[in-house]
């Protein structure tokens, strides 16, 4: 043993035609397995590129006969073949503005709860119960949502919205309507219980993530617990929480199944958030085997198309925004 | 100078101020958990009494007919497997490569960056790009398209879990392997695998749990079929797209079918998240 291991040479020791050779074939073995697995991530790097490759391709029909019209028509006339996508884009953005305006607040409040309220004992369980609304499949919630959500609002809630918020000056025609329950409004609330779940399990990781000297320098200078959340933790989680919020934002601009449940699937413009509308998710999802043109079908894969880049948009900001702030914490 | 009077009022005010936000917080929480119940008992109710044993034995039924979902639970665990089978094996390899082989950290960035855009994107933009890639080329609807679709979905998730946790294996670890002159192939599967499986497995069936709900890719590869088929290449039923149907319709027994079809995914994602994070929670208390 001791002779090998002072021979300048260990390719020279008297086993010598052994070992080269493993060394060899380990190299080689490397190699190989060094090329598979860069192999799987330029997969994982090519499929976002090429899915929207596929559906602009799958688009182009609808872009060359349409072209930005396309964008700024409202109509969508399958016998006459004439698409536009101004009411699905529409129905996509307002139903995902009322999610958010009910996830965020609501969100936050349950970091809050998680972070400086509830009883340590209670904190785990909490929060899981909260991801497991994540993880039910969004067409249980479809099917909720028509079964007994639907008839809900249009029961007890709509009756009500009809009754108070319809002659409010100024936002009056948003909440004119009769109450079929169905419509953009229960969209927008079904979307937004969808979405708490992401919004929150972002904003109490970056919250319990905030050094603890700090809060305690807060604390310490006599602030209350709130005061502590509002002027030390949120300014200091400030670009995550953004991120949090912009990742719930692109899950709901891209939730199709309970959306297509609840929402109407109605191609008329209207201003009334009572009313029936549709959203380029739910179009896709409802038209996709009834279409019976190339147009009709090309205009579907444009409306995925706007779609992906729309979402693109929204999860990139979200991405950098949360990146921001883990630099941040690597710094501290 | 505040005045004895000021300084009173301004404290009751803070105190006032922390007590409505604390109990805004709980108000919050309870209303997210609020719909939590509510949706889980409906479904958990609606599904129970819609359970029978011909459910798993029976086709699919024509409108007005009796029947089961034996074709559509079928084709759902075919094609969850396969995708398991084709996502699961690449996003082992990708998430290795991130945490192990990639050596410029701008490139690195970039996968993960692009990995987790992956992770969030709408699963039905997934949907049309198989569409687009499979479906349209071949002239036909087919399993094959749908397992591929469901494994896009598999694919991000596995990457992120796989990269996380070879990146918590210690780098003693390594390095002893190393220093004994083990080839890196051998290190990463015969080492670091062993060390992060509970993770790697917890990403694998989370992956199952996201993906055995999933409707909206499925719509357009494997679309549906009202009978039994072991052909991949045929279009092929499963329960979320059944759902979907059935429950869009004005049939009484069709609803309720699809109910016990909710009751059957929803208990399956309920424990598989439940199996993962106890998974998790087992691994993590070990290791402290």
């Amino acid at each position: 043993m001791l002779t090998h291991m002072s021979s300048s040479d260990p390719l020279a020791v008297s086993h010598g035609t052994t070992a080269p050779s493993r060394w060899r074939s380990d190299g080689r073995a490397d190699g190989i397995f060094r090329w598979l697995v860069a192999g799987a991530a330029t997969l994982v790097l090519v499929v976002l590129g090429a899915a929207a490759a596929a559906m602009l391709w799958g688009g182009r029909l609808t872009f060359e006969t349409f072209g930005w019209h396309f964008l700024f028509s409202s109509e969508w006339d399958a016998v006459n073949k004439q698409f536009g996508a101004v009411v699905p884009i529409y129905g996509t953005l307002v139903s995902s503005l009322i999610a958010m305006l009910i996830a965020v607040p609501v969100s936050f409040g349950i970091a809050l709860f998680l972070t400086e309220v509830a009883p340590y004992w209670l904190r785990t369980p909490i929060a899981a119960a909260v991801e497991l609304l994540a993880g039910i499949p969004s067409i249980i919630y479809g099917m909720w949502g028509l079964f007994m959500f639907v008839p809900f609002m249009a029961a007890r809630v709509l009756p009500w919205v009809n009754q108070n918020l319809g002659g409010v000056p100024g936002v009056g025609p948003l909440f004119q309507g009769p109450p079929l329950g169905i419509g953009m409004l229960t969209a927008g609330i079904v979307l937004g219980i969808m979405v708490i779940p992401f919004i929150s399990s972002v904003m109490r990781d970056v919250f319990r993530a905030v050094p603890a000297s700090l809060k305690e320098s807060a604390y310490a200078l006599g602030s209350t617990s709130w005061e502590v959340v509002w002027n030390v933790v949120l300014p200091y989680t400030r670009s995550a929480v953004v991120g949090g919020i912009f990742l719930g934002l692109g899950r709901a601009l891209g939730e199709t199944m309970a959306v297509t449940f609840v929402l109407g699937n109605s191609h008329q413009l209207t201003a009334s958030l009572l009313m029936p509308g549709n959203s380029i998710a739910a179009t896709i999802a409802n038209e996709f085997t009834e279409a019976d043109s190339d147009i009709y079908l090309s205009s579907l894969i444009a409306l995925g198309f706007l779609l992906f880049i729309v979402t693109f948009v929204v999860l990139a900001i979200a991405r950098i925004m949360l990146h921001k702030l883990a630099g941040k914490e690597g710094n501290t | 100078m505040n005045s004895p009077h000021h300084s009173r009022w301004l404290y009751a005010r803070r105190v006032a101020a922390n007590a409505i936000a604390k109990s805004l917080g709980t108000v919050a929480t309870l209303f997210g958990l609020f719909w939590l119940i509510w949706i889980l008992w409906v479904t958990l109710e609606h599904g129970a009494a819609a359970l029978k044993p011909g459910l798993f034995t029976q086709m699919t039924p024509p409108p007005g007919e009796d029947g089961g979902l034996a074709n559509a639970l079928f084709g759902s665990v075919i094609m969850s497997l396969l995708a398991i089978l084709i996502g699961a094996p690449i996003g082992i390899a990708a998430g290795t490569y991130l945490a192990e082989f990639a050596r410029r950290p701008a490139w690195r960035e970039t996968i993960r960056f692009l990995n987790d855009i992956l992770l969030s994107s709408p699963s039905i933009i997934l949907g049309l790009f198989v569409y687009e890639l499979l479906v349209r080329p071949a002239g036909h609807f087919s399993g094959w398209a749908g397992a591929v679709a469901l494994a896009l979905i598999v694919l991000p998730v596995v990457v992120r879990t796989t990269d996380e946790m070879l990146r918590l294996v210690p780098n003693a670890m390594r390095e002893a392997a190393l220093s004994l002159g083990i080839p890196q192939w051998k290190v990463t599967v015969q080492v670091l695998y062993r060390a992060a499986l509970p993770g790697i497995v917890t990403g694998v069936l989370l992956a199952l749990a996201r993906i055995s709900g999933e409707t909206a890719p499925l719509l357009f590869t494997a679309l549906n079929n009202q009978y039994w088929t072991n052909n991949l290449n045929a279009p092929t039923a499963s329960i979320p797209v059944v759902i979907f149907q059935y429950a869009m319709s004005p049939y009484e027994a069709w609803h309720s079918l699809a109910w016990a079809g909710a009751f059957v995914v929803t208990m399956l994602v309920l424990v598989l998240s439940l199996v993962s994070r106890a998974i998790l929670l087992r691994n993590r208390i070990s290791h402290d």
